[in-house]
């Protein structure tokens, strides 16, 4: 099984690996996916009072595709408003990562992680209000 | 060193050059390239010796006539011949045969093909240690039970199961015992007069000699009969049609001559790698072993990183060659059966790595793959959010994952 270059860089090189206060209400964390099926991601973004993503981290358990998905997820949505970063489709990070037909559930699990945070952020603030 | 480094040699081994050598001697027009069932001439003696000097050396490994041994691909076609091969000739004594959950493919699927002919099929669960018991082989034993089907070696996790008590069992019982041997010839002692089993399947690839060339043992006393499943010439007394390949037949005689010969120096030697490979993993949190350390082969190691996905281990591990029990590298997303049998947990089935050793591993190697595994685990614990929960001192058995 070859990895891509690109598969294989964000290992190497892992961009916003980390945890957030999941206490903040600004946090929105989303948790994906399940031991039993080899792939857990725990994705986090920090959002500013205008809407926009200023900082995401995230930490995933599961195989390269996967860590790759939702590291490039992080790098994607950083600067983008909430209503943009809803709009990543799975096929983008598979298309940029070139995950081959048996990994792209990998970036489907992506795309539910920053739904997944992006809800519980919005869930929060309007809470709090 | 060489890289990646090899430490997968329980999924194949590199030929011994003297095996290679061997077996050159018997391809092109100045060597022994004679089909072996021409009796006409020379070039068919000649070939004839040479097989017949492999099949006495084959025998001498396992101490049987070698009257006993029929050639085939691999062990793959040994266990269809001799899952198939007695069930079909037997099936006027019952229609019961009894195997394990942990079974070679070769051997379940050869099951699975008699149970859609009508045949019953009893796959007995391993213990957590691996090991199929002789207790459990006694207790699923029926009136109607005609055929025991258990490998001696697990591919996966190495243990070894006690065929010599199984087989008094069997016998006891009048049912035939095959043991599939393809992980424990030349590893382990095999006495054919001293155990009490039927058929016994046999390859040359997992012992340093080639691909593609294997023997399935049938015993002449008491005599034990198969149907045979390739028709043709009636090679191998009616067993097993097809011209004989001299090259790939020398190349295991001589593959297992060696290992006769070697067999217990190479184990001692394996075993203190393994053991120094396990003391380079001795202070690292969440590290376990998968099945029995005790009764288990020298060149195996299975071992689980908690909270590290195999797959994405073996990514970060380029520079080994090595394999996983984890659902990614399967062909489907579910985790290895044989892990699961003994009772692992998917986490721990998930983040299974299996490294075996062999001839031409070198400590060198095996400190280079320390070194790469420590730096691996750690670095993918540190994208693990399932470490960071364990660290946490979450319990992860009480989380509600969303899975999909």
């Amino acid at each position: 099984m070859a990895y891509s270059d690109k598969v294989l860089d964000h290992y190497e090189n892992p961009r916003n690996v980390g945890k957030m206060d999941d206490k903040d209400v600004n946090v929105g964390t989303g948790m994906v996916g399940a031991p039993a099926c080899g792939d857990v991601m725990r994705l986090q973004i920090k959002v500013d009072d205008d809407g926009v993503i200023e900082d995401a981290k995230f930490k995933t358990y599961g195989c390269g595709s996967a860590i790759a998905s939702s590291s490039l997820l992080t790098e994607w949505v950083k600067g983008r408003s909430l209503d943009e970063a809803t709009e990543i489709k799975n096929q983008d990070i598979a298309d940029e990562l070139g995950l081959p037909p048996v990994k792209i559930h990998c970036s489907v699990l992506a795309e539910d992680a920053i739904k997944a945070a992006i809800e519980d952020v919005k869930k929060k603030r309007s809470e709090g209000k | 060193m060489q890289f990646p480094i090899y430490l997968d040699y329980s999924a194949t081994t590199p030929v011994d050059p003297r095996v290679a050598a061997k077996m050159a001697e018997c391809l092109t027009l100045e060597a022994n390239f004679g089909n072996p069932a021409s009796r006409s001439h020379m070039f068919g003696w000649k070939a004839e010796e040479a097989v017949e000097t492999a099949r006495r050396q084959v025998a001498d490994l396992i101490n049987c006539d070698p009257r006993e041994i029929v050639w085939t691909s691999g062990a793959t076609e040994a266990d269809n011949l001799a899952i198939k091969g007695a069930a079909h000739f037997y099936v006027k004594k019952g229609k019961h045969i009894i195997t394990s959950k942990i079974e070679h493919k070769a051997v379940l699927d050869s099951c699975r093909q008699l149970e859609r002919e009508g045949y019953e099929v009893t796959y007995l669960d391993p213990a957590e240690s691996g090991l199929i018991t002789p207790e459990s082989v006694a207790a699923a034993i029926r009136p109607d039970t005609i055929l025991v089907s258990l490998m001696h070696v697990n591919n996966e996790i190495g243990v070894i199961n006690d065929i010599a008590a199984i087989g008094k069992i069997t016998r006891e019982n009048k049912v035939i015992f095959h043991v599939d041997a393809a992980q424990s010839a030349g590893k382990l002692e095999i006495d054919m007069e001293a155990m009490q089993v039927d058929l016994m399947s046999l390859t040359a690839h997992k012992i340093y000699g080639p691909k593609g060339i294997g023997a399935l043992y049938v015993r002449r006393k008491p005599r034990v009969r198969i149907e045979p499943q390739m028709h043709g010439g009636g090679h191998e007394r009616g067993m097993r049609s097809g011209t004989l390949a001299t090259h790939q037949i020398v190349g295991m005689g001589e593959a297992y001559r060696i290992a006769k010969e070697e067999m217990h120096v190479e184990n001692a030697r394996v075993l203190a790698l393994r053991n120094r490979l396990l003391e380079g993993f001795r202070d690292m949190e969440e590290v376990f072993v998968n099945g029995d350390i005790d009764h288990r082969i020298a060149g195996n190691l299975n071992i689980s990183f908690n909270f590290v996905e195999g797959e994405s281990l073996m990514m970060a591990l380029r520079d080994l060659a090595v394999s996983s029990g984890s659902a990614c590298t399967s062909a489907s997303l579910e985790p290895s059966y044989v892990l699961r049998a003994i009772g692992l947990n998917d986490e721990l089935a998930h983040s299974s790595l299996r490294i075996s050793i062999g001839r031409f591993t070198t400590e060198e190697e095996i400190d280079f793959a320390i070194g790469k595994v420590r730096e691996a685990v750690a670095k993918l614990r540190e994208l693990s959010p399932l470490w960071d929960m364990y660290k946490d001192g979450v319990d992860l058995n009480q989380v509600k994952w969303a899975a999909h």
